[in-house]
């Protein structure tokens, strides 16, 4: 039962040379302090006369505020402070696209958990007791909790209730195949369940700004949102980043940094917040549940013909990043499939449900379980074995998406398909097995002879940073100089957010695998000294901070040539640069980068731009993304389906990834994502009736466990990307796309149910097997 | 400039006899091997909330304060327990080790180690918690197979690693145990479970 048994990247992963180069598999430079527990979360800051932070929270999903009453909060002893939407000094409102979410709701509450005030206390349990002390009187209204009802009800914003409306006509509007195949699919509400909670530490500053020492996706883009807020300029508005226990997508709004700096600022004291696990829950957004209906046309050789989609994703209360979801749950609706003809609708709208945003694989998740539910339905209608049909139809080189837009970097959707079939199967359920194998595990409420072994497969694809002409950008700043001892010590300065998934390892391995440095510095990040590196979400942080890197690498390599050239008194042209030394062709001399920098350090900035991007048009045509990774899932599950439990036994995977920078990091996304995959396929789902969150504890919203976990056996493919540094693409999203929907494959391939919702609760299952039966 | 790392107790600060909470005369706690002195605590603080912002010892965890993540695991007199389900006041007379008095231990260090070498390790919150329960797990059962791992760390969550390679980090401790343990002649336990 070793994990990762499987060809490719197995091998190099336990065969890997312990370098520290690209390619390399050097261990985390925090990786030490981690496991000592030595590492600062931003939990755990404190400093001397803190307060601490609490928020109160609308307990209603939509209610009129008539009114807040502060006194008795501030009656209690040790509370230092409450601030509610009055108090906010500047931008009432604030917003990662547009800012249309109250930093504190004054007149409506929109979703369950809205906050309405905020505390400062000596104690934590004097600011819990403050909270509660407040007294809002709220008159409940009936909230619009049903996406499709809101599209045609009277707006809860003034914004409206439609955040973005995209078509997508490609091809023929009125092609039609020989075999149809349609059907309605629904994917649940998914938590982003980071570990570290939400927290941070405030401290006020001299100049009547704010130090903020904060964990967070992209420092710049809260700094700007806090600033405008507090209404003081954005450079008296310093943000640290603070230790991230991981992010998901989850912490790329702001959730209590602006509480946090208005209570600072407020008391004139440090202020320290941390969210208890529950109101983590209500603190951040989530994955959009959709509803999306499919109707696929083939010809009876099973080439695609058409695809015709209607997608509708919840966005909750306020935007968010759902525009940007819509775009690539519209865009990607089909699949990684050659594809001639669509006709691709897809709506956000505004509920009283609670906000969804950003969370790992955006957009592509959700479409994913019905293009690929659909492709295994027209395998069977054709006779045609799954498989088969998904490498026929499959994209290559030179291919163009349902936007028009033409593919010309690496496509190797083929490979990760074979790669992802070719893996071993797991031997069959085996009924004397241990009880922990089975469905519902350790219960052993299962009993072996009911248990239904299922295969099930599924692809995709999705694009890799900031698209539709987003001007996407990081900025680095690179300094070299001889050290105390003489040897050469990079230092990168770069405010690219460390959220777990090791841009700080690959940092150290691009500088030294560029400069031959092996002293590598990080600054740490921060928006004080050094400009905005985007946020660490779209598998973006490898490719432009990476790139950025890369750039700056080579600037000061030219700039080392040059010194060189001029010692030897020589043309530049006739140096080059060897591994950590500049040599004269003609000599052979060498002078190494220690030699070269004792007159002076060296240093440089760059702002790197991917390449743009451009707008959709009114038919959703447009060269909207910048490049594409793609990966495939075979999933193995065991079923009792008179209980509806599921066991996921194995999972097997192909994954594009253009190059492994670090192979054992690689390894770890592929398996974390997976988990997450999983998840969303057979465990989490945030329930909600009638807009209230039933489920905000670890105990009601499950997370899988190691006894949940299956073999994962990867193989990665390493096509190289035209203009992405070492050929790498993101591999952070991938493995959470279509390892879920490979789950609801197998299941249904396990019980001849139609499965059409995830998660895939044990009742789906149970009770479709009472009707079937009785 | 940065906050300076926790280092010493703290006291509220302030008056703290509301209707809110209580405070406690002194008490003093015996945590990785030092009697420890808290002040002025609220009675219906946890033993986690003590020691991460008591006695400045933030290494024990705070994912989900409700014992489900594991991630605040410590040994009070040897046994692991969520130090967020133990009130401050119940640890008077036990003994208590967090990672970070582990730390010290040559076997925990090993652990620590394997699991930075074998990539289990990425944001870092689960890992203390992971620490403690390998730790525990391993000097219990040596050879657990790897089932018996599975349900000795069921109890703590990662979010981030889908476990794989703390997995493997378990499997090279026990490796290169068994090889150190080969030459001096000793057998260790076996798996207790299924
Ligand atoms: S913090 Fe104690 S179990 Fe999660
Ligand atoms: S490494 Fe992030 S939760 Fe385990």
């Amino acid at each position: 039962m070793t994990a990762n048994s499987g060809t490719g990247i197995a091998e190099r992963v336990t065969g890997a040379r312990r370098g520290d180069r690209v390619g390399d598999s050097p261990a985390r430079p925090d990786g030490a302090q981690k496991t000592r527990g030595e590492f600062a979360f931003s939990s755990d800051l404190w400093m001397d006369g803190m307060l601490w932070g609490k928020t109160l929270r609308s307990p209603h999903v939509a209610a009129k505020i008539r009114s807040v009453d502060t006194a008795p909060a501030l009656a209690i002893p040790g509370v230092r402070a409450v601030v509610t939407a009055a108090d906010v000094p500047g931008r009432p409102t604030f917003g990662l696209d547009v800012p249309d979410q109250p930093v504190f709701a004054s007149e409506v509450i929109r979703y369950h958990g809205e906050p309405v005030a905020a505390v400062a206390a000596d104690h934590p349990e004097a600011a819990r007791a403050a909270a509660a002390a407040i007294f809002v009187d709220y008159e409940p209204l009936v909230p619009v909790v049903d996406p499709e009802i809101a599209l045609e009800a009277s707006p809860i914003h003034p914004d409206g209730n439609v955040f973005r409306h995209l078509v997508i006509r490609h091809g023929a509007p009125d092609a039609t195949g020989d075999v149809v195949v349609e059907g309605d699919y629904e994917v649940g509400m998914q938590d982003q369940a980071f570990l570290g909670p939400e927290s941070g530490l405030a401290v006020p500053a001299e100049d009547g700004g704010v130090d903020l020492y904060i964990a967070t996706q992209w420092l710049h883009v809260d700094r700007d949102q806090i600033a405008a807020s507090l209404g003081v300029p954005a450079e008296r508005v310093r943000l640290y980043l603070a230790g991230v226990g991981g992010a998901f997508g989850g912490r790329e709004d702001v959730s209590l940094q602006i509480h946090l700096c208005m209570l600072a600022l407020r008391t004139g004291r440090p202020v320290k917040m941390v969210y208890a696990r529950d109101e983590s829950f209500f603190g951040h957004v989530h994955r959009h549940p959709a509803r999306m209906w499919y109707r696929h046309h083939a010809s009876r050789d099973g080439d695609l013909v058409k695809v015709e989609a209607r997608i509708v994703i919840d966005g909750g209360a306020y935007l968010s990043s759902s525009n940007a979801v819509i775009s690539n749950a519209a865009c990607f609706a089909p699949g990684p499939y050659r594809v001639p003809n669509a006709l691709v609708e897809g709506y956000a709208v505004r509920t009283n449900n609670p906000p969804c945003g950003a969370m790992r694989g955006f957009g592509a998740v959700q479409v994913c379980f019905g293009h690929e539910a659909q492709m295994d339905k027209l395998a069977a209608a054709l006779f045609m074995d799954p498989v088969e049909l998904r490498l026929r139809n499959a994209l290559e080189r030179n291919d163009r998406l349902v936007t028009g837009q033409v593919l010309r970097g690496a496509v190797p959707v083929r490979e990760v398909i074979r790669a992802a079939a070719s893996h071993p199967l797991p031997p069959p359920p085996d009924p004397a097995g241990p009880v922990t194998a089975r469905p519902g595990g350790a219960g052993a409420t299962a009993g072996p002879e009911d248990v239904r072994r299922g295969v099930g497969f599924a692809v995709s694809m999705k694009n890799i940073a900031y698209s539709e002409g987003f001007d996407d950008f990081v900025t680095a700043r690179l300094r070299l100089e001889a050290g105390v001892d003489g040897e050469a010590v990079a230092t990168v300065s770069v405010a690219t957010a460390e959220v777990g998934q090791g841009f700080v390892t690959l940092a150290a391995q691009i500088v030294r695998e560029e400069l031959g440095v092996a002293r590598v510095v990080l600054a740490p990040p921060s928006t004080v000294d050094v400009g905005s590196a985007g946020s660490s979400s779209a598998s973006r942080q490898t490719w432009m901070s990476g790139g950025a890197l890369q750039l700056a690498c080579a600037t000061l390599r030219a700039e080392l040539v040059v010194r060189a050239a001029e010692l030897w008194e020589c043309a530049a042209t006739q140096c080059l640069f060897d591994d950590g030394d500049v040599v004269r062709a003609a000599t052979g001399e060498r002078l190494s980068v220690p030699d070269l920098l004792a007159p002076a350090p060296l240093e440089t900035e760059h702002e790197f731009h991917h390449r743009p991007t451009r707008a959709l048009d009114a038919d959703g045509q447009g060269d909207a993304h910048l490049s594409f990774m793609f990966a495939a899932h075979r999933a193995v599950v065991d079923v009792d389906p008179e209980l509806g439990l599921v066991r996921v036994v194995q999972i097997a995977t192909g994954q594009d990834v253009g190059k492994a920078i670090n192979p054992v990091q690689v390894t770890g996304q592929i398996e974390g994502g997976v988990a997450q995959g999983i998840g969303l396929a057979v465990m989490e789902e945030i329930v909600v009736t009638e807009g209230h969150v039933r489920n905000p504890s670890f105990t009601d919203y499950l997370l899988p466990t190691v006894l949940d976990m299956p073999d994962v056996l990867a193989t990665v493919i390493e096509e190289p990307e035209p203009g992405a540094p070492y050929g790498a693409k993101g591999v952070g999203e991938p493995p959470t796309i279509s390892s879920g929907p490979a789950v609801l494959a197998a299941i249904r391939d396990a019980t001849g149910f139609p499965v059409t919702r995830a998660p895939v609760r044990p009742e789906d299952i149970a009770l479709t097997w009472m009707r079937r039966t009785s | 400039m940065p906050p300076e790392g926790p280092a010493t107790a703290r006291s509220l600060g302030g008056p703290a006899d509301g209707p809110a909470y209580v405070q406690a005369d002194r008490y003093e706690l015996l945590v990785n091997g030092t009697r420890r002195t808290v002040e002025d605590a609220w009675l219906g603080e946890s033993l986690l909330y003590v020691l991460r912002e008591r006695l400045g010892l933030p290494g024990s965890k705070n994912a989900c304060e409700q014992g489900e993540c594991g991630s605040c695991s410590v040994l009070l007199d040897s046994v692991v327990v969520c130090a967020c389900l133990v009130l401050g006041v119940d640890a008077i007379g036990s003994q208590v080790e967090t990672v970070e008095g582990l730390s010290a231990d040559g076997d925990v260090a090993e652990i620590q180690a394997g699991l930075v070498d074998a990539g289990g390790v990425q944001c870092g919150f689960c890992t203390p918690g992971f620490v403690v329960a390998v730790h525990d797990l391993l000097r219990r059962t040596p050879l657990a197979d790897e089932m018996a791992v599975r349900e000795a760390l069921s109890g703590n969550l990662c979010r981030c690693t889908g476990y794989g390679r703390i997995l493997e980090a378990v499997r090279r401790v026990q490796r290169s145990r068994a090889v150190s343990d080969d030459s001096d002649g000793s057998d260790g336990g076996t798996g207790d479970g299924e």
